[in-house]
């Protein structure tokens, strides 16, 4: 039977350099597609939840979904799935460019990557043959660099690498690839540094996954291609200004968190916004695979063209650390990709850095000659520098993330994160529904695990009032829900705003020959999700880890326009454990059985 | 007066902010009126950052934001 599928996986074990081809059990494909889901649950399975993350028996598992590589709307997606050494819970990354999809045309699903090399290693994967070779000249390498020196070796390969930031274990490294995508969360690039793995590149001679039923696909393909075209986020805003976009819109809400999160309101944002970015450094728009809303920017930074922010950086850099200049905000997230660190924990961690320091808590004589202070761009670009180097005892520190950083100076209350992850750009005080997404978030501090954004704000597909709770927690599961399926299967979350559940289902259907609806197809990303939550369990994570920070809670809004909101997480917490058939943050046997995840 | 914010395509050929005395517009539409935006264009009206209705009222002081489609995350 065809399927998008290759139903292949290689195992890589970098201790004793073996390599074994193993078959995808079809069956467990099914149940929980592929992606995200799949590769946790095959992690969850393989007791991966109760390991040292950075100890040799943290395993990394590097996943296309069975959309990946087709034709269909932005299916260039892969994840890499690991437990993380940021929360100590699961960690799946997931990025875009073109590596995915050249993966899974030389003939694999999936990496699974165990061990540690004894020396620093890459993997070189050439259509079905893959080889351990030596990266000792690579070592020490910016990500950019060793893409263009690793190219040189493997003409027309793709490749994926850790930067300095995930040599040295930072907390905060991510993987990158293609230059500047990069799957950036839960410090997913230490545990590829902990392996002594500095790069994995891909050549691929096929240039096609054969789907279950290439008519349907095709069918279903160009259907979800004009929904996407018609529709003014996918086909008009999205390429035209990127995510940066959303800096006025979020801080006319007053929900734009600033100075880390003492305020909501940033009087400067529009020097920092899409708008204006499109005006100044924007040379082209970009896109992922087979994308047609290309949301990627490409910018000028000096004599340099290279990616340019999304909006989170643009929000943490910016109004987080109280600063309004656009140029050296470009050039901060430049360095983020450089070293190889997560764009939105970096800045967070030096937002809270700053207040840190106008508090006190950090003494002048540790910062080197370069304040932490607000507003200062000196301070973002170099800083980021230094935690991608490691070497600066304060820069090692904020390397491992604010809330590390804000323990040691004895005030974790400072770390705007939950279970240790830094939350991106959007106050849950004005915002009451994304607090849900927050606190619930299988990865830690997260807004694209439920983007309530889209209804509370942007009125998709329906608007609701931001400030109330009725119905949050619904919306939040069901969002939840189908993002673990468009995860799973390979596709970009962004083609959600303007494809919807039976949209997927098509895709899916034709492409495996499944035959889900829309309501199953939400019953399966609900699978996933409970079985993220099951890996924490087993990991050690406890009920209170669900919790905002108490700056959300205790603190209303300063000024602007959200002034006085608090979250009401206290009202929307129990709503959702009731709605997901969890008790005390945990799934009930009930809820286990129906799902299918009885042990 | 009535501070009115544009963003995104909404700048082409406009002014970054508009003022209007309070008799030149009671509600949105008016505004748009004004300032010759197709209703159906506008996907965000927010009267001082609460989403609102192009028929909902504005008064002296009020700020108005409008957005086309746009989105991001
Ligand atoms: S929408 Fe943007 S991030 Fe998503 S696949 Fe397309 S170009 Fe990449």
């Amino acid at each position: 039977m065809k399927t998008s599928y290759n139903g292949k996986l290689a195992r890589i074990n970098l201790s004793t350099g073996e390599i074994k081809v193993e078959q995808l059990d079809m069956e467990l494909a099914t149940k929980f597609i592929g992606g995200r889901g799949l590769g946790t649950k095959m992690l969850y399975d393989e007791g991966v939840a109760t390991v040292d993350p950075l100890s040799e028996d943290n395993k990394l598992i590097y996943i296309t979904g069975p959309m990946t590589g087709t034709a269909s709307p932005s299916a260039g997606r892969y994840m890499v799935v690991t437990k993380s050494p940021l929360t100590g819970m699961i960690a799946s990354s997931n990025s875009g460019g073109v590596w995915g999809a050249r993966l899974k045309y030389a003939g694999w699903d999936a990496l699974i990557v165990e061990g540690k090399a004894p020396e620093w290693t890459y993997i070189n994967v050439s259509d079905d043959k893959i080889e351990l070779l030596s990266a000792k000249d690579y070592v020490g390498m910016m990500s950019e660099e060793a893409d263009a020196k690793l190219k040189e070796v493997h003409p027309g390969c793709s490749v994926l690498n850790i930067g300095p930031a995930g040599e040295h274990l930072s907390l905060l490294a991510a993987i990158m690839n293609d230059k500047d995508r990069a799957a950036g969360r839960s410090g997913v690039g230490a545990v590829m540094g902990s392996k002594n793995l500095k790069a994995i590149t891909v050549t691929a001679t096929a240039k096609v996954v054969e789907p279950f039923d290439a008519a349907k696909l095709k069918e279903a393909t160009k259907a979800c291609n004009q929904k996407i075209r018609e529709n003014g986020v996918t086909g008009g805003g999205l390429p035209t200004y990127g995510t940066a976009v959303l800096v006025n819109i979020i801080n006319n809400t007053g929900s734009f968190p600033t100075k880390n999160w003492q305020e909501s309101y940033y009087p400067e944002a529009d020097d920092i916004s899409g708008e204006t970015l499109k005006d100044t450094y924007l040379v082209k728009n970009a896109a992922c695979h087979r994308c047609p809303i290309a949301c990627g920017r490409v910018i000028k930074v000096g004599d340099k063209v290279v990616g340019g922010p999304e909006y989170e950086p643009l929000w943490a850099y910016g109004g987080n650390c109280g600063l309004h200049d656009l140029n050296a905000i470009d050039e901060a997230n430049m360095w983020c990709n450089e070293y190889g660190l997560d764009a939105i924990s970096t800045p967070c961690t030096i937002a809270a850095a700053m207040e840190l320091f106008d508090k006190g808590y950090i003494k002048e004589e540790e910062c080197d000659g370069i304040p932490l202070a607000w507003g200062s761009s000196e301070a973002i670009v170099e800083w980021t520098k230094r935690m991608g180097e490691g070497k600066l005892p304060l820069a090692k520190l904020m390397a491992d993330g604010s809330y590390r950083l804000c323990e040691h100076y004895g005030h974790p209350e400072f770390s705007m994160s939950v279970k240790k992850q830094e939350m991106p750009a959007y106050d849950a005080r004005g915002i009451q529904g994304i607090g849900i997404t927050y606190a619930t978030s299988n990865r830690g501090g997260c807004h694209v695990r439920g983007y309530l954004i889209s209804p509370e704000v942007l009125g998709l597909p329906e608007q609701l009032d931001r400030t109330t709770t009725e119905g949050k927690a619904q919306w939040c599961k069901i969002f939840q829900d189908l993002t673990a399926a468009i995860d799973s299967m390979g596709l970009c979350l962004f083609s959600s705003f303007a494809l919807g559940a039976p949209d997927y289902a098509a895709l899916l259907n034709a492409g495996t020959g499944t035959e889900y609806t829309a309501e199953e197809l939400l019953t399966v990303g609900e699978r996933i999700y409970n079985i993220e939550r099951l890996f924490n369990k087993a990991a050690g994570m406890k009920p209170e880890d669900d919790r905002l920070p108490k700056r959300l809670t205790e603190e209303p809004i300063s000024s602007g326009p959200s002034k006085g909101q608090i979250s009401q997480i206290n009202v929307t917490l129990p709503q959702y454990y009731e709605v997901r058939g969890w008790e005390n943050a945990f799934p009930t046997k009930e809820t286990l059985e129906r799902l299918g995840l009885a042990e | 007066m009535i501070e009115v914010r544009l963003f995104a395509t909404f700048r082409e050929g406009r002014d970054k902010i508009v003022y209007l005395e309070p008799e030149q517009a009671s509600c949105p539409a008016d505004v748009l009126d004004h300032l010759k935006i197709p209703h159906e264009e506008v996907a965000i009206c927010l009267i001082n950052g609460f989403h609102s209705k192009l028929s909902d009222p504005v008064k002296d002081q009020d700020v108005l934001a409008l957005f086309p489609p746009v989105g991001g995350g």
